[in-house]
């Protein structure tokens, strides 16, 4: 591990810019609630910025009051982190790679250049405008060897570099120009030098047009696809589902309720909707049918304990067919089919149970007619 | 000769950003094409898929992606699940996931919503190494975009399914690569890893589970699924199925980039995309075929090997990252070693005693090893002082520092016997081969 220190001369007074303090509430929010200790790195790589390139301890502690957070935490993390520079740079802060990918390739060329031109690690040139440090591996081997330059303007990879062509690039900076980034020896990234000898032709995708429904997919599942239309800037076909217009839907919808099996409540491809419903609730019976046996064949009456063949004969005619209609007799029915037939006026109705039996009745011939 | 893979099973067509990087041009590439169609069909088809896919961790360990995420609770509880997402690249010689961050980041973010789903996260971090500042800013636009166009958020691709996607990034510290390491720098605190257990799928990121997955690893995803596994499976051997992003540097005429079928001879990779070793092949002194942390290979072993994880452990290495790094006969291959050695000294978080102090004591020894500046037996004490950091850290960086020395030691050991016996004979320690033997 490489020790690390504040530097000794701190200025007296620092105070983040607005700019700064706008940027890290951006970032704050990014994390969950009583979370915002996790915004402290961007934080401080932005009042890096806002500080010239170095982040004093009084930058240090400002971040610490506005995450809420002790200072020795805050120190502990700015000694840490090698990108944070606890002394001041350069205006042109040149970081060359010196790990093993970018030793192979000559970057102790480009170090003997930096100590001529600029001087030893970590000192600042003459005209405070440049200075340097030998960092560890960069991820950008395939174009080593390389540095990073970090300025005003922003941070910048220079790439495939030599001893020359990283001085011009030193003096161009120097000299007030903006030397574009990337690699200098004609490539454009990580491409081989001379052109890509693969993935240089368009319309590259073969599975672009064919993809018709997906390999392998579970057949039990109903599933929509949708293509996306160029022209109309959206996918077209049924299953999508403009966002807009369901951003507000019914929260029950929405994936809101963690836990659920979200699997099941997909909004357009809920394979229940597309089912008819299972459950037709069948309209109410009839008080009487006067006119005719409407519903359906007429059920067979006698089966009701306490009715025979003649008061059969008497319901019917007055328009007593089935037993789901005796069944959902209410008591104020009866009193309604009592009236209109007179022979039933003693009470029979409540005294055989009809209503109960009509409903036993009615349940189980409608079992037997499924099956 | 083994087929080369065709640019229509690439699956990052933009690999080298020759085409436009943003939505519209990545949706004509393929990217977001039937989302909504592989979340309806559920989380357990999706890890299914990614299991029968027999896709490895791409990060370096090689573990299988599926397996990883079905590690996650099956329900969520009261705590809410996340996705963290490994863009700290940083391993020396490794610069594949700087490529899909700043070229073709749809297929992350496609990948992130997949895998999120896959595992009933509702956020997802992008935690990118610090140094990517343009691969950050250009992470952070596509993402705006993929909100504006109503993939990610809410109801995310008209799924009903609420998700979000933060790009976070550290500051340049090597260790917040290690998954635990990660989570703690997220946190904002030092990237010092956690003792594990318990894992991250049972406490991670603010104690809820997480899974931690490198970039790749989950920005194939969705092609893997558009196309099918049938498809993936058509390239590499068994176990070590489907295609990887190679990074190739040092001592080759054109180092690059290159996505290609695993199980691809190591030569053939070399030469038809790299053009060639140096000097020729028979220029060739050793490779490190996966990243600094696992050992180099001589020649021999180089002629023949193929690059996928079960060959290259065969021959007590690793496949890695795939960051094939080339060393030809000009090369001082214990320099090259020792200061992969400072690399780790100077990378060492310092929380365990083995690695603090034994990665600095390896790298002062390789310094005089390189000077042959030594006695014999201390090759053998070095060793023996490898063996005792190997293992016996929270994290896998000890082992990575010890790794590279084993294997100098293990190939090249007549190397540094010479060098000691030259610096006795007050000869020169070292003369490079410049030109190939031809």
């Amino acid at each position: 591990m490489s020790a690390r220190r504040l530097a000794i001369r701190q200025p007296e007074t620092f105070a983040l810019s607005a700019k700064a303090k706008k940027e890290i509430g951006t970032w704050v929010k990014k994390y969950p609630k009583d979370r915002q200790r996790s915004a402290l790195i961007p934080a401080m790589w932005i009042a890096q910025k806002d500080a010239g390139g170095w982040l004093p301890e009084l930058a240090l502690r400002e971040l610490g009051d506005m995450l809420d957070m002790a200072y020795i935490r805050v120190y502990e993390v700015a000694t840490f982190y090698t990108m944070f520079n606890l002394e001041p740079v350069g205006t042109h802060y040149v970081q060359m790679c010196g790990t093993t990918p970018c030793w192979l390739r000559g970057s102790d060329e480009l170090k003997d250049m930096l100590t001529r031109k600029i001087g030893p690690q970590r000192s600042i040139s003459a005209d405070g405008k440049l200075s340097w440090l030998e960092v560890e591996c960069l991820g950008s081997c395939s174009n080593a060897p390389m540095v990073q330059i970090s300025n005003a303007d922003g941070d910048h990879y220079y790439e495939d570099l030599t001893a020359e062509s990283l001085e011009k690039v030193l003096d161009d900076l120097v000299a007030g120009k903006k030397p574009p980034q990337g690699p200098k020896n004609g490539r454009f990234s990580s491409e081989p030098i001379g052109g890509a000898m693969v993935l240089n032709t368009k319309n590259l995708s073969e599975a672009r047009g064919n993809l018709k429904k997906l390999p392998n997919a579970d057949k039990t599942a109903k599933v929509n696809y949708y293509e996306w239309d160029p022209k109309a800037k959206r996918a077209t076909r049924k299953g999508w589902v403009d966002p807009k217009r369901n951003a507000s839907a019914d929260p029950k919808k929405r994936s809101g309720n963690l836990g659920r099996d979200l699997t099941v409540g997909l909004v357009d491809d809920d394979p229940k909707k597309a089912r008819p419903a299972r459950n037709v609730k069948t309209p109410k019976p009839k008080v009487l049918y006067t006119d005719g046996a409407t519903d359906g064949a007429p059920d067979d009456l006698k089966l009701i304990k306490g009715i025979g063949p003649k008061f059969e004969k008497e319901l019917n005619s007055n328009g007593v067919y089935y037993f789901r209609q005796i069944g959902a007799w209410k008591v104020a029915d009866v009193k309604v089919v009592e009236e209109k037939i007179k022979s039933l006026a003693a009470g029979r109705v409540k005294r055989d149970n009809w209503v109960k039996q009509g409903k036993a009745l009615a349940k189980s011939s409608a079992k037997k007619g499924k099956s | 000769m083994a087929q080369l893979l065709e640019d229509k099973d690439r699956i990052f067509q933009n690999l080298y950003g020759l085409n436009d990087w943003s939505l519209d041009a990545a949706r004509d590439r393929g990217a977001w094409l039937g989302t909504a169609a592989m979340l309806a069909q559920g989380k357990d088809w999706l890890i299914d898929q990614v299991k029968s896919s027999g896709l490895r961790g791409r990060g370096g360990a090689g573990f299988p992606t599926g397996l990883k995420w079905s590690f996650m609770p099956k329900e969520v509880g009261n705590r809410p699940h996340y996705l963290v997402v490994n863009a700290d690249e940083s391993e020396p010689g490794s610069c594949k996931d700087r490529d899909i961050l700043r070229h073709d980041p749809h297929l992350l973010i496609e990948g992130c919503l997949v895998a999120s789903f896959a595992m009933q996260a509702h956020a997802c971090y992008i935690y990118v190494r610090g140094e990517y500042i343009q691969e950050r800013n250009r992470l952070e636009a596509a993402i705006k975009e993929a909100y504006a166009a109503g993939l990610v958020g809410k109801n995310a691709c008209g799924t009903g399914w609420d998700f979000d996607i933060y790009m976070h990034h550290g500051a340049g510290a090597y260790i917040c690569g290690e998954e635990t390491a990660l989570l703690e720098s997220l946190e904002g605190k030092k990237g010092q890893p956690r003792l594990k257990p318990p894992f991250p799928a049972g406490a991670g990121l603010y104690g809820c589970p997480t899974t931690v997955n490198n970039v790749e690893s989950i920005a194939v995803v969705p092609t893997i699924l558009r196309r099918g596994v049938d498809w993936w499976t058509q390239f590499g051997r068994d176990n070590n199925k489907g295609t990887k992003v190679f990074s190739i540097s040092g001592h080759v005429n054109k180092p690059c980039n290159i996505e290609e079928a695993l199980s691809i001879p190591m030569k053939t990779l070399l030469e038809e995309y790299a053009g060639g070793v140096r000097g020729g092949w028979d220029n060739l002194k050793c490779v490190i075929p996966g990243g600094s942390s696992v050992p180099l290979l001589p020649k021999e072993i180089c002629d023949t090997v193929l690059m996928d994880f079960d060959a290259l452990r065969e021959h007590q290495s690793g496949l890695g990252t795939a960051a094939v790094i080339v060393m030809d006969k000009s090369t001082d291959v214990v320099k090259a070693i020792a200061r992969l050695s400072y690399f780790y000294k100077h990378e060492s978080c310092g929380q365990c005693t083995p690695c603090r102090e034994g990665t600095g004591w390896m790298w002062r020894v390789m310094e005089r090893m390189v000077r042959g500046e030594a006695r014999t037996e201390e090759i053998d004490m070095l060793l023996a002082v490898t063996k005792q950091v190997e293992g016996h850290t929270i994290c896998a960086l000890g082992d990575a520092a010890a790794w590279p020395i084993q294997g100098l030691i293990r190939h090249f050991r007549h190397e540094i016997e010479e060098r000691i016996d030259n610096y006795r004979a007050g000869k020169p320690v070292f003369v490079p081969i410049i030109e190939a033997a031809e």
